[in-house]
């Protein structure tokens, strides 16, 4: 291997890669949008909570909003109880989500023209669900208000809202470090899946391939200027993550720094493999989004918790780097785990990187087919 | 020819596509220093033939070496003492001359007080001394050709593989391209050269005719001429070309348009030559002159692909 030739692939990438403002855009804008996007507009949907109900008002204008609750997809009322304490019994057992109590004057309230209040009680163990929860109950007593207030003058119902378990309930602290690691998942196949596919489709593989390079100088060589962009982007986002989604940053920023170079590394080489499989930038492209994307995002443990699916895709989830990465980022970020704690997942990471760049280079062939 | 003269030489070389035979069992060699050329139409199997000798395509039959290495199993040994430009061009069109240069000369090894000398070559026989910082997209074709073939060369490759340099470039673009090859093969280069241009056949020191993915003959160009030619042609200039056409092949004689004149291929020309303006007059066509003339290498290939 000669280094000199792998930095002569390298800096002619770089150079092609800053002419081609489309590359430019994909390189740097992309992953920041998707953080934008994603980040502000999680709405993972959450159906049919189980809800208990506490009807003390017993009014009509009181069953009518227990109706809207019942006809919305988003709660099941599992049961109607008439004292704080059953309440507390199907939280604690975690048969109930969500407990709605409407107090005595509600009705009254109302019609007199004063606001009225409704106490609503979500269990926070799932920050995520009950965020959203949350989110739901406004939109289903906002819609009720409006419709009365069509009725009757300005009423008001004040949703009272108390989260047990989690009182803070910052669910964008969860997210956001397993959602980097989802987009970076996808970023690193799509960045790479381009780069050979586009010199066969442009001619340029058949000088390449007639000149003495070896195949490992050829893919590092393609790897690297890859791989900067991938860690400035790492970098970005977790700036983002920390400035601006004010996630807390508990761990060494040097084993973030180690461990999502590894990460690249795997993840850079997959798109690598696709590229050079696929030989054509459309297919590439295509491929290393569904490869990475779907993956990344059901079987990481980012939308759903692992050890809750059935047991083959459990199997698969070892396969999939996104898998190691999220758990990874979460456990720095929020817990600020150091290494000694991460092995497991380190260890696979490398083992994928490897693997997949081992068959890269097996893959792609000094000739034309 | 010896062992050691011989820089290229292939036997039953055969590549198959499917079901379609793209060369089918050619054999050949080129010594040291020769310019060979391959002639043949669009489709003939050129392209195909020289991918296989630069160890870019797996031969499906047959075996050969270049330099001394094995086409099938040294492949990549060869890839070190070749330069090879492709048909397409195929330098990056995005990267300035310069760093094109820069960047072969990083493929092929070439480091150092060498790159510098060898990119500063390259600069001058593509003469694009004061365009160095130029996108390369933006080269006129002609240029684009040299700075390739300078980019094939930047390692001093003793064997050159090169599939139509000058397809699609100006004539004087054409000429002076040919200077540059000749310069090549002074200075020891083996230079083998794929074309579709006659006239460029003519400059070859061999050649081999190639017609549907085999060899219909070889040698010199003028061994060709007289060795496949043992019918004479005239060149029949007369006022209507195309009506001396129909009136001539009607009357079953072997004729061809060539420019404004025509001609006629045939086995005796004390008889033909009255017999052509015989026909002519008859036909009320003002017959100019009628020349026995050295048969060119289109009058040999048309023949030879007429009996193929
Ligand atoms: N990869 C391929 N798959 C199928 N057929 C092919 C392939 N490559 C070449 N051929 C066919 O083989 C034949 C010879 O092709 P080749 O490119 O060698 O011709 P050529 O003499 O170089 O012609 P040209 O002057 O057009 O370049 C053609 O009919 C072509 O269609
Ligand atoms: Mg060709």
């Amino acid at each position: 291997m000669k280094i000199s030739r792998i930095k002569a692939i390298a800096k002619k990438e770089l150079i092609q890669i800053r002419r081609d403002p489309l590359s430019l855009a994909m390189a740097f804008l992309m992953p920041v949008m998707l953080l934008f996007i994603f980040g502000y507009a999680i709405t993972l949907d959450v159906n049919n909570l189980e809800t208990v109900v506490c009807d003390l008002d017993k009014s009509t204008l009181s069953r009518e909003l227990v109706a809207e609750f019942g006809e919305s997809e988003y709660f099941t009322i599992i049961d109607h109880v008439y004292s704080q304490r059953e309440i507390d019994g199907y939280l604690d057992r975690g048969e109930a989500l969500v407990a709605i109590t409407i107090p005595q004057d509600f009705s009254e309230d109302i019609k007199k023209g004063r606001p009225a209040e409704l106490q609503v009680i979500v269990d926070g163990s799932d920050s995520n669900s009950a965020t959203i929860a949350l989110g739901y109950i406004s939109g289903v007593t906002g819609l009720f208000s409006k419709r009365i207030a069509v009725r009757q003058r300005p009423p008001l119902i004040d949703t009272r809202m108390r989260v047990w378990f989690n009182e803070e309930l910052e669910s964008r602290n969860y997210i956001i470090p397993g959602l980097i690691a989802v987009i970076m998942s996808v970023i690193a196949a799509l960045l790479t899946s381009l780069t050979v596919a586009r010199e066969w489709e442009r001619g340029t593989m058949e000088q390449l391939i007639s000149t003495p390079v070896k195949t490992p100088e050829f893919i590092l060589g393609k790897l690297i200027p890859y791989f900067l962009i991938g860690f400035i982007d790492m970098l970005v986002s977790v700036l983002l993550a920390v400035f601006l989604f004010d996630v807390p940053m508990k761990g060494s920023l040097f084993l973030l720094a180690g461990l999502s170079s590894l990460f690249l590394f795997g993840g850079l080489s997959l798109g690598m493999l696709i590229s050079i499989v696929a030989k054509s930038q459309l297919v590439a492209s295509q491929i290393a989004m569904v490869a990475t994307f779907l993956p990344a995002f059901l079987l990481s443990g980012f939308m759903y918790a692992i050890p809750n699916m059935p047991r083959p895709l459990q199997i698969i989830t070892y396969a999939i780097p996104a898998r190691y990465f999220v758990s990874m980022l979460k456990d720095i970020f929020l817990k600020g785990n150091p290494l000694h704690m991460l092995l497991f997942e380190t260890a696979l990471l490398g083992i994928f990187g490897l693997v997949v760049f081992g068959i890269a280079n097996k893959k792609f062939k000094k000739r034309i087919e | 020819m010896n062992e050691q003269n011989i820089a290229v030489t292939v036997e039953g070389l055969t590549r198959t596509f499917g079901d379609f035979t793209a060369v089918e069992g050619i054999s050949f060699s080129v010594s040291r220093g020769e310019i060979y050329g391959f002639l043949g139409p669009n489709g003939a199997g050129k392209s195909t033939t020289i991918k296989m000798l630069c160890g870019l395509l797996q031969p499906t039959g047959g075996d050969g070496t270049v330099g001394g290495f094995d086409i099938v199993r040294e492949s990549e040994k060869i890839k070190k003492t070749i330069g090879y430009m492709s048909q397409k061009f195929s330098l990056y069109d995005d990267l300035s001359v310069e760093e094109n240069i820069t960047f072969f000369s990083g493929m092929y090894g070439v480091t150092g007080k060498t790159r510098k000398e060898r990119k500063e070559w390259v600069l001058e026989m593509s003469g694009l001394k004061d365009r160095r910082a130029v996108i390369t997209k933006t080269l006129p074709g002609g240029i684009k050709q040299r700075l390739a073939l300078g980019c094939a060369l930047l390692h001093e490759p003793p064997v050159l593989f090169l599939d139509e340099p000058t397809s699609g470039v100006d004539p004087v673009s054409r000429r002076n391209f040919w200077s540059l090859i000749y310069e090549m093969a002074k200075g020891g280069t083996t230079v083998f050269v794929t074309t579709h241009y006659m006239d460029e056949a003519e400059y070859c020191d061999r050649l081999a005719l190639i017609y549907r993915g085999k060899i219909i003959a070889e040698g010199t160009p003028t061994e060709l001429k007289v060795q496949y030619m043992r019918r004479s042609v005239l060149e029949i200039e007369t006022d209507r070309t195309f009506e001396a056409l129909e009136v001539l092949g009607r009357s079953g004689i072997e004729t061809a348009l060539f420019g404004s004149l025509l001609h006629a291929v045939v086995d005796d020309v004390e008889t033909a030559t009255p017999e052509i303006e015989r026909e002519l007059g008859k036909a009320g066509i003002k017959v100019i002159r009628v020349d026995k003339i050295m048969p060119s290498l289109e009058d040999v290939f048309v023949t030879l692909i007429e009996s193929a």
